[in-house]
Parts: structure tokens; C-alpha cells; sequence
């Protein structure tokens, strides 16, 4: 059977790693490239790159960013982060990225999953979604959760599962940044609901929180950050303590 | 040297990234006169299997791809266009390889894509496969898979059923995994089909 897959995050801005990264080995930390490659050496099974550019120069940093990590990493990786139409993708994909991840956009423009799914595949689509809890209803969140929105997180998720999403990258607001674990009622609830593959994001603090999710959530593959930035968590370890819950994790 | 034949089935830069980082010479085939020039071919692939194989008849290179001789190995969707027939669109495919491309049915209640790193285990004692752990781990990503079949499948892997991960009919190799991400395992084969 396919294994949980473990993808540490890296948010980016004019090409250079933004969160601040502990690494010993590292000759750059600000060098995205340079950190995708000791994740991957260290047993990463994907990476996720969100690009926070906020010039207009935007797209021209993000395809020299992604081609230089797929010049020099072998594992997949997705880019996300202003992606508004099928043009940005396009050259995102001859570039080397797997996949993109949409958000606010694919809201916006629900149209766009369809169009981005007929145009490249469901595999290269990952809808990616910021929820946060209130008044006994789990909210999508626009703009890296600054906007709330009416919509209702399942129903979202489900509508952009039948229009082509090939997996869902789902981030708790609740839970992001706390490392009390992920939110796993929550992430158990979206996983039963679609058939496609779900990425939970928001929480992570300890190993334990990585079994957790897996066995509470039966989530496929968990994301996070700063854990493994500041080498609090090094992947190595973390993929022994599941592998000794019996989670099946690649060697 | 390899040529990868370019037919527009998009994503070529990361193939031919992972022959740069492996020093493996390249070039790119578009018409019938540069077949000559290379001793093995690669023909990539990802996306829709009927489209893709619509793109390939219309470079009109597919009566040479049938009669090669030297090696060539499929990826992916590249794999699934060397049999011969797809349930994705229905598709008629080169029929290279007599098996057939099926969808991964909802009644194995499973996620599709199959998409992850999943254990390839190796069915016979395959050059592609020289020098790898037994069961090594590959990246995956499609919807449709190949049918077991215990004449051609070199290698299966697990998904609710037991599948084509590699396949081979005399010169002609296919893996549905990607082996340009799947870390070093990808890169030995790779390299292994390079001296083939």
C-alpha cells in the first residue's frame, strides 16, 4: 500500500526562505534550494513551497525558484501562493513543479479547478484550504485566513473535489502555529468525506502529534514547518516513531 | 546516448533535470530523422492517456516507435501509450504490449490518484532494477494502472489490487512510477536504463 508521506513547508518571498531556519549543516539558510535538498536527503517525501512575493515581479521568481529546485532535488514538490489563471500554471509545470497549490483564487473562481484539471490533470491540482472554527461551523478563510468567508469547509472541499481537485492541503487556523497537535475530529471528518488524497496542516508540536493524526484521522500525509525548520523534529527520527506505531512510512 | 521523444505531453524539464544531475546525455526527437542519432529513447509522459496519444499520432513517429529496436522505456503516461488500450477516454493506444489500462474502481474504496511513495517488488531479475533492495520505494501518481500480467510485468506494486509498477516486451521497458522524483531508487534506474 502507499505510505503516509511526511512534507516539511517552506514559505518563500523574492526567492529566499522567509521563516527563520536552525539547521547546522546549512551553508545559506535563506536558500530555498539548499533546504529542499537536505529535506530530501533527510527522508522528506515531498516538499511544499508557498511563495509570498508580493511584487509584480512575482512570476518570474517563482519559475527561476522552481526550476532550480527541480534541477536539484528528486523528490516531487508542489509550489503555491498567487496562482490566478491557467498561464501561471502553465509555466509553473514546464518548469518542473508536480503540482500547484490554489487557494483564495479557487474560491474566487471555482471555474478555475475545472479548467486547471481539464488543462494539466487532477494530479496536478492541489486545493488547498484555511479553515477556522466559529459559531459551531468550520469557515474557509481567504488571504492566508485574513478574510472570512459564509462558505462551510466540507462543502468547499467536497465542491472542489467533483470539479478536479486532485488532493486537498487542509490548514486548521485554530490549531497553525499553537503545536498542540492537528485537528484531528476535523481532518477525520474531511478524510471520510472525499476520495481523494488529503494533506493535513496546522498544529504539529511533537512526534506524537504526527501518530495521532495518522491514526486518529487516517489522514494521507501530514505537513509542517517550523518543527522541522528549527530541527526540533528531524525526519529521520520521526519516521522510526511511526514506523514503530505501525504507520507505514517509506524507508 | 538517450533522445527523448517530444511529442507536447508537457513536464520534460524534470525528466531531463534528473539526466543532468546523473550526467546522462540527451537530445530531443521531433521528426522521423532523429531517431538515428541516439542508441536508446525515453518517451515521458503525464496527463490524460487519450490526449496524449492523440499528440503522439500527430507527430506521425508512432509506426517508427513500433518497429524500434533499441531500447526504449515509457513513463507513465508514456508507459500506459505501449499498450493497447486505455479505459481512460476509451483510448486506442500503440498496442505495443498486449495489455490493457484500467481505471482504479471506486469499489476498492480507495483514494485516487494513487499518489505517494509506494514498494515496488520486483517479479523477475530485471537489468532495470540492478543494484536495488528487493521492494524499494517509488514515487506514484496516476488514476489508471496496468493490469498484472505474468508474461510482461517486471515489477508490481499494491493499490486494493497487484499491478504493473514496470513492464517489458523485448526492447520496449514502461514504469508507471516516476523515477526523475523517486529519490536515489529513481536514479539508479535511470542510470541502469542508460547502459541497457
Amino acid at each position: 500500500m502507499v505510505s503516509k508521506r511526511i512534507i516539511p513547508c517552506l514559505d518563500v518571498k523574492e526567492g529566499r526562505t522567509v521563516k527563520g531556519v536552525n539547521f547546522v549543516d546549512l551553508r545559506d539558510a535563506g536558500d530555498p534550494v539548499e533546504l529542499a535538498w537536505q529535506y530530501s536527503q533527510q527522508g522528506a517525501d515531498e516538499l511544499v513551497f508557498l511563495d509570498i512575493t508580493a511584487t509584480h515581479e512575482r512570476r518570474k521568481t517563482m519559475v527561476e525558484l522552481v526550476k532550480a529546485v527541480a534541477r536539484n532535488v528528486n523528490i516531487p514538490f508542489t509550489i503555491g501562493g498567487g496562482i490566478n489563471e491557467i498561464a501561471d500554471a502553465d509555466i509553473l509545470l514546464n518548469s518542473g513543479a508536480d503540482k500547484i497549490s490554489i487557494n483564495s483564487a479557487a474560491v474566487r473562481n471555482p471555474g478555475l479547478i475545472d479548467e486547471l484539471a481539464a488543462a494539466f490533470g487532477k494530479q496536478f491540482v492541489v486545493i488547498a484550504v484555511d479553515t477556522r472554527y466559529h459559531d459551531g461551523k468550520n469557515l474557509v478563510h481567504l488571504n492566508g485566513g485574513r478574510i472570512a468567508t459564509e462558505i462551510e469547509t466540507k462543502n468547499w472541499i467536497k465542491e472542489a473535489e467533483e470539479r478536479g481537485a486532485g488532493e486537498i492541503l487542509l490548514t486548521s487556523m485554530d490549531h497553525d502555529g499553537t503545536k498542540n497537535g492537528f485537528d484531528n475530529p476535523l481532518l477525520k471528518k474531511i478524510n471520510d468525506a472525499v476520495s481523494i488524497p488529503l494533506i493535513a496542516s496546522g498544529g504539529a508540536g511533537s512526534m506524537q502529534h504526527f501518530t495521532d493524526v495518522f491514526q486518529q484521522s487516517n489522514v494521507d500525509a501530514a505537513l509542517a514547518a517550523s518543527v522541522f525548520h528549527y530541527g526540533e523534529i528531524r525526519i529521520p527520527d520521526l519516521k522510526k516513531e511511526l514506523r514503530n506505531n505501525n504507520i507505514l512510512v517509506r524507508d | 546516448m538517450t533522445g527523448i521523444i517530444n511529442y507536447g505531453a508537457g513536464n520534460i524539464f524534470s525528466l531531463t533535470a534528473a539526466l543532468d544531475r546523473l550526467k546522462i546525455p540527451y537530445g530531443m526527437i521531433s521528426k522521423p530523422e532523429d531517431f538515428d542519432q541516439y542508441d536508446r529513447y525515453i518517451i515521458p509522459g503525464v496527463g490524460h492517456a487519450g490526449a496524449a496519444m492523440k499528440k503522439l499520432n500527430e507527430t506521425g513517429l508512432v509506426p517508427i516507435i513500433k518497429n524500434l529496436s533499441k531500447p526504449v522505456l515509457g513513463i507513465c503516461v508514456g508507459m500506459q501509450l505501449l499498450t493497447d488500450f486505455s479505459e481512460e477516454g476509451d483510448s486506442v493506444l500503440t498496442g505495443i504490449t498486449p495489455v490493457k489500462t484500467l481505471l482504479f474502481r471506486e469499489d476498492l474504496k480507495l483514494k485516487v490518484p494513487h499518489m505517494g511513495w509506494n514498494r515496488v517488488k520486483q517479479e523477475t531479475n530485471n537489468p532495470l532494477f540492478k543494484g536495488m533492495a528487493p521492494a524499494s520505494y517509488f514515487y506514484f501518481v496516476h488514476s489508471y494502472f496496468i493490469e498484472f500480467n505474468p508474461t510482461f510485468t517486471i515489477a508490481s506494486a499494491d493499490y486494493g489490487l497487484k499491478f504493473s509498477a514496470a513492464i517489458q516486451k523485448q526492447n520496449f521497458y514502461g514504469v508507471q512510477f516516476h523515477p526523475e522524483k523517486s529519490g536515489e531508487a529513481g536514479e539508479t534506474l535511470l542510470k541502469n536504463f542508460s547502459k541497457i
